[in-house]
Order: C-alpha cells, then sequence, then structure tokens
C-alpha cells in the first residue's frame, strides 16, 4: 500500500510537469494549428539556459529566473518570426518536418555548447520535507506540483479573462474573423509562442530539478503527444487531465508492468495507452470530432 | 515523354553500360565509394516506400525505421536459426513486414493527419520495444549477427559484389514504383491523397487502397531492411530508431513528395550529406577542437537544411532539377533557333 501512494506521488508529480508541457503545445496549436515537435528541444533548452545563468553566470536566482523566461521568450519569437511564419496554411507533414527540424538545431545547439553529459541541476526551491499518509514526500515533488497547478490556473484565467488571452482564443477560433474585429493575428502568434516557449522553460527546469539535466531531456517533447491527444489537441484543461493521467501510467506501469514485461516498460507505456485510446476514440478522450465538407 | 521506342533502346544499352562498369572504373577510394552507393540504394528502397505511403497516398509514417527494423530481423533470424538463402530471406522480409505493416494500419486508417502521425509514432516505439526486449529472438541491444549471404555460390561479402544487388533491387523498385502510378491502384492512391471524401464519392474504396498502400509501402521498407541486415551482417535496436524514421521522412520532403525520382535525389542527398559535413569536419578539424562538433554540428546543419527547404523549396530537389532541365532544353531551343536563323 505505501509502494503504491508512493507510486501514485511520483506519478502524479511528472504529469503535472507533463500537464504544464503540454500546455505549451496546446496553446500553439489552439491559435496556429502548428503542431510543435519541438516542444521538447524548447524545454531542454531552457533548462540549460537556467543552468548557465545560476551556475555558470552565477546570477541570483531570481533574477536568472526572470532572464531565462526572457531568453526564452525571444527564442520563441525568433522561431516564429524566422521560419513558421512563412509556413502558414501549409500541409501537416511541412509543419511537421519543420519543427523537427527546429528542434534537430536546438538539440544540436545545446550539443555543441554543453556536450553531453548529465548535469545536477542547482537546487533551486527551498527543501523540505513533509509527512503524508505515513510517507515522506521531498519538496522538490511539492514544488513541482503546486507550480505546475499554480501555472495551469493562471493561464486558465488568463484565456477566460484577460484582453489578450480573449483575443488569441478568438484568433484561433476563427483566423478571419478575429482580424476583422481589429485582432492582430501577427501579434497573437508571436505572444503565443513567447508564452509557450517560457512555459516550456518553467517545465524544464521542473524536470530538470527531479531528475537530471541532460540533452536527452527533450525526449519528453514526445511524450506529451500522448497527453495532448488524451485531453484533445485544443483544450488547456484536457492537458492538464492528460498530464496527471499519463504520468499516474507511467509510474503504475513502470513499478507493476514492466517487471512483467521485462525492459523499461514505462518509457513507451503512454504510447500504447495512446494507440488504445486511438483505435477506441479516434480523436482522443476530449477531443473535438473534426467534420470534414467537400 | 516525346521520345518514341525504337529511340529508346540505345539510352538503356548505356545505362548497362555505366552500371557495370561504375564499380571497376573507380581509381581510389573505391570501398568508400560503393558503400556510399550501397548505403543510397537501400535508402532508395526505403525512400520509394514511404513516398508510396506519405508523398502519393497522404498518409503520414513516423514509423518507417521500425518497419526496416522488421523485415532486418526476420532476414537475420531466418537466416541464422532456419538457414535459408538469400533468395528467401529477401522476399520473406517483404512479406512479414507488409503483414506488421498492415497489423499497424488496420486500425490506424480509421485515423488521419496528425493522429494517424501518432499512431505510426507509437507503433515505432512499441516496436523499438520490441527489439530490445524479446531477447530470445532479437537478442535484445546485443544484436544478432549473420555470415554474408550467397548468391549461385559466390559469397556477397564486399561492396562490389553488394552494389549488384542493392543497385539491381533499388532500380527495380524505381521501376515497381513508376508502374504502379500507371494502374489503376496508383491512381487511386493519388485520388486519395487529393481529397479522399471525393474519392470515395468517384466509388474508390477509400479503406481498401489505404490498407494497399499500407501493404505495399510496408513491402518496399522490408526489403530495405532486409538489405541493410545483409549488408551490415550486424543489427541491433539502436539501427532502427525513430531518428531514421525522421531521416526517411526527410528524405521524401528534400527530394519531392509525391515523385519518382524524389526518392532518389533524397536518398542521396541524406546519406551524402552527414559525410559532406564529416569531410568538411575534418578539414576544419585542426581549427575547432571540441569533443562533440561532429555530432551537434550534423544535427545543426540537418535540421537547418530541412526548414531551408520547407520554406524555400517546398517541392523538393525533384522541383529544382526539372526546373534546371527545362531552362536548358529553353537554352537549347533557343540556340536551334538562332542557328536556324529568323523565322520567316
Amino acid at each position: 500500500m505505501d509502494l503504491l501512494i508512493q507510486v501514485l506521488i511520483a506519478g502524479i508529480t511528472i504529469g503535472s510537469i507533463y500537464s504544464l508541457i503540454a500546455i505549451g503545445v496546446v496553446l500553439i496549436f489552439k491559435s496556429s494549428g502548428v503542431i510543435n515537435f519541438a516542444q521538447g528541444s524548447m524545454v531542454m533548452v531552457g533548462a540549460f539556459i537556467t543552468y548557465a545563468l545560476v551556475v555558470q553566470f552565477k546570477i541570483p536566482i531570481l533574477i536568472s529566473l526572470l532572464l531565462a523566461f526572457l531568453i526564452s521568450g525571444v527564442m520563441g519569437m525568433i522561431i516564429e518570426r524566422s521560419v513558421l511564419r512563412y509556413l502558414t496554411g501549409a500541409s501537416l507533414i511541412s509543419i511537421i518536418m519543420v519543427t523537427l527540424g527546429i528542434s534537430y538545431v536546438l538539440d544540436g545547439g545545446a550539443l555543441a555548447t554543453w556536450g553531453s553529459s548529465n548535469f545536477t541541476f542547482p537546487k533551486l526551491f527551498p527543501s523540505f520535507s513533509i509527512q503524508l499518509g505515513g510517507i515522506k514526500v521531498s519538496s522538490i515533488y511539492l514544488w513541482s506540483f503546486l507550480t505546475s497547478m499554480a501555472l495551469l490556473v493562471i493561464f486558465l484565467l488568463f484565456f477566460k479573462y484577460s484582453k489578450m488571452g480573449l483575443s488569441m482564443r478568438a484568433a484561433a477560433d476563427n483566423q478571419k474573423v478575429a482580424v476583422v474585429l481589429g485582432i492582430s493575428s501577427k501579434k497573437v502568434l508571436s505572444l503565443t509562442w513567447i508564452i509557450s516557449s517560457a512555459v516550456a522553460t518553467a517545465g524544464g527546469i521542473l524536470l530538470a530539478s527531479v531528475s537530471a539535466l541532460h540533452v536527452n531531456l527533450s525526449y519528453i517533447g514526445l511524450i506529451v503527444f500522448p497527453v495532448v491527444i488524451l485531453g484533445g489537441l485544443d483544450s488547456i484543461a484536457g492537458a492538464a487531465v492528460g498530464g496527471l493521467i499519463v504520468g499516474v501510467l507511467e509510474a503504475i506501469s513502470g513499478v507493476y508492468i514492466a517487471p512483467l514485461l521485462g525492459g523499461a516498460f514505462q518509457q513507451v507505456a503512454a504510447f500504447a495507452f495512446l494507440l488504445i485510446i486511438l483505435l477506441i476514440k479516434p480523436y482522443g478522450l476530449f477531443g473535438t470530432k473534426e467534420i470534414e465538407r467537400l | 515523354m516525346g521520345r518514341n521506342k525504337e529511340k529508346q533502346w540505345p539510352y538503356y544499352l548505356i545505362f548497362l553500360g555505366v552500371f557495370l562498369i561504375f564499380p571497376f572504373s573507380l581509381f581510389q577510394y573505391t570501398k568508400y565509394i560503393l558503400f556510399l552507393v550501397n548505403m543510397t540504394a537501400i535508402g532508395v528502397i526505403g525512400a520509394l516506400g514511404l513516398n508510396i505511403l506519405t508523398g502519393y497516398t497522404g498518409l503520414i509514417s513516423l514509423g518507417q525505421a521500425a518497419f526496416m527494423g522488421v523485415g532486418a530481423y526476420t532476414v537475420a533470424i531466418l537466416s541464422t536459426r532456419v538457414g535459408l538463402p538469400l533468395w528467401v530471406n529477401l522476399p520473406a522480409a517483404g512479406v512479414v513486414t507488409t503483414f506488421v505493416g498492415i497489423m499497424v494500419g488496420t486500425p490506424s486508417l480509421r485515423l488521419k493527419g496528425f493522429y494517424l502521425a501518432m499512431s505510426t509514432l507509437a507503433a515505432e516505439f512499441l516496436l523499438e520495444y520490441v527489439f530490445k526486449n524479446w531477447e530470445s529472438m532479437t537478442q535484445g541491444i546485443q544484436g544478432l549477427f549473420i555470415t554474408p549471404p550467397q548468391i549461385f555460390g559466390m559469397p556477397i561479402n564486399n561492396d562490389r559484389v553488394f552494389y549488384f544487388l542493392s543497385v539491381t533491387l533499388a532500380i527495380l523498385g524505381v521501376i515497381g514504383t513508376r508502374n504502379l502510378f500507371r494502374t489503376n491502384v496508383g491512381r487511386a492512391f493519388i485520388a486519395i491523397r487529393d481529397r479522399d471524401i471525393a474519392a470515395e464519392l468517384i466509388g474508390i474504396d477509400v479503406f481498401k487502397y489505404k490498407l494497399v498502400s499500407f501493404a505495399i509501402s510496408s513491402f518496399y521498407a522490408g526489403v530495405a531492411g532486409g538489405l541493410w541486415c545483409y549488408y551490415m551482417t550486424i543489427i541491433n535496436p539502436e539501427a532502427f530508431q525513430l531518428s531514421i524514421s525522421i531521416d526517411y521522412v526527410a528524405m521524401i520532403i528534400v527530394g519531392g513528395m509525391g515523385t519518382l525520382w524524389g526518392s532518389v535525389y533524397g536518398a542521396a542527398f541524406v546519406v551524402l550529406l552527414p559525410e559532406a559535413i564529416q569531410r568538411i569536419m575534418e578539414v576544419l578539424q585542426p581549427v575547432l577542437h571540441m569533443e562533440y562538433t561532429f555530432a551537434a554540428f550534423k544535427q545543426i546543419v540537418f535540421g537547418f537544411i530541412i526548414v531551408v527547404f520547407l520554406i524555400f523549396e517546398p517541392k523538393g530537389l525533384s522541383e529544382i532539377f526539372s526546373r534546371l532541365g527545362n531552362k536548358i532544353s529553353n537554352l537549347r531551343r533557343k540556340e536551334d533557333r538562332i542557328a536556324r536563323g529568323p523565322r520567316e
């Protein structure tokens, strides 16, 4: 029983980070219809930028966090401006490949700069531990869960009440009508990429704090696809729920199923689950069915 | 196009002559050049398969490498466990992969676009997991060794002999693909790609033809994987990772989606690019001394080239070449006209 609770806690923590990263993917999809295969690389680069600022340049933590968000935001804007703007309305495979190309460039850049060794991420959060149902939960889990949830709530409120959030949703819903209403779709797209990239950095910092910092962290960008499909490609709340489900699923299959099947089954559990979901519901659990007309 | 039948055979003869003489005409680096040609030939077969599925039928697959892996493991297991010869194993690799392709394809074909891409991505990861963990069959990450195969009692153990096998199969693949798109099956694929609902309205059984496309594409992938296995004589799961699948998608994008020669240009490009980068890096090595520079630099250049192609030349190399060809023939026509003098 203790084991199960521990597994659940670990799953929920990782899951909340997945949710956070998945939100970045959903944001970009919602506002431009682009499926971003570079999100994982943005996560990894964000974590490395923070690492460089805190450890290599020895800037105080709060300032370096702000700087990291700023730098990654600019990076997101550059990606949108210099690449994706030219591919508006391109076919899906072009979008997939171009974002994969971007992720190759980012991964290669990180590899050239930092090499392929493991780094221990600096402790950015005050550490303590609490007792939860007789089980000690270390602070890093709590911090990442709380940060993820706080950011999720902030985004939900942002999209519901702020003017910018509303115009982003309008642009996502119908670009032409949004332009007629006086919303600059270019501005909205830039902002989406800035926010999404900053969110990726937040996810990267949490992920690197929970595990370790390595170039292969960008693999997370693929794990979040089961999350976004589970939650529906265009739903932020769905992404949050999907992240938790996938996190818990991975943790459980790591402990209970992997010993039966052998190997690291938890690494592919999300994809096995995804296949089953797609068999039953071709548009994901909460996704909207696309209606096609001639 | 305009050439008539009688005039074609000299071209075929010249081509045959070049094909036969080429491996003996190299003065230097013979092994290396033939290695590149062989890798390109294998790439061409795999890329043709993916192009049939993605370029002609419009179904995105991120699982090409895993399908090639199925073919490669089929060959390895059949030749080490059962001891079957090459001419049985290669078709068997194709057939087994076709079945796996149909197994993956059947549930996936209800899906479209991104969801289909995701289900093939899932298939890639799950097959990779099987390669790694079905140790009684695949030996896990250790990999399987095979002895070089024999044809007519002649061992295919060097690059020159393998050249005749791989390039012949690649040419057969090109001819097969060209002829496929002259039949109603191929035309049905194109109709499905262009507008699946309209295709259904004119009486094309969309589900059936999508499945056929999956099957044909998997057959090509299986043969390519089998060849790869024979060429490397050792296989492990690492050779069939997602990044290899991405290489294949890059091939058809850089070469030209839905074009016959696009697969050939793309395969050559993607095989030769890392080599070219490596040569350049070797020259630059005295200037830059960093440990991971090559891998990193290769990734950056590769990604950059994909992005540049998609922005500036989404139709790929085959479009560039055909434009160049048009320009040259226009020039020639102009010269002819000048030579003939002004028209009255």
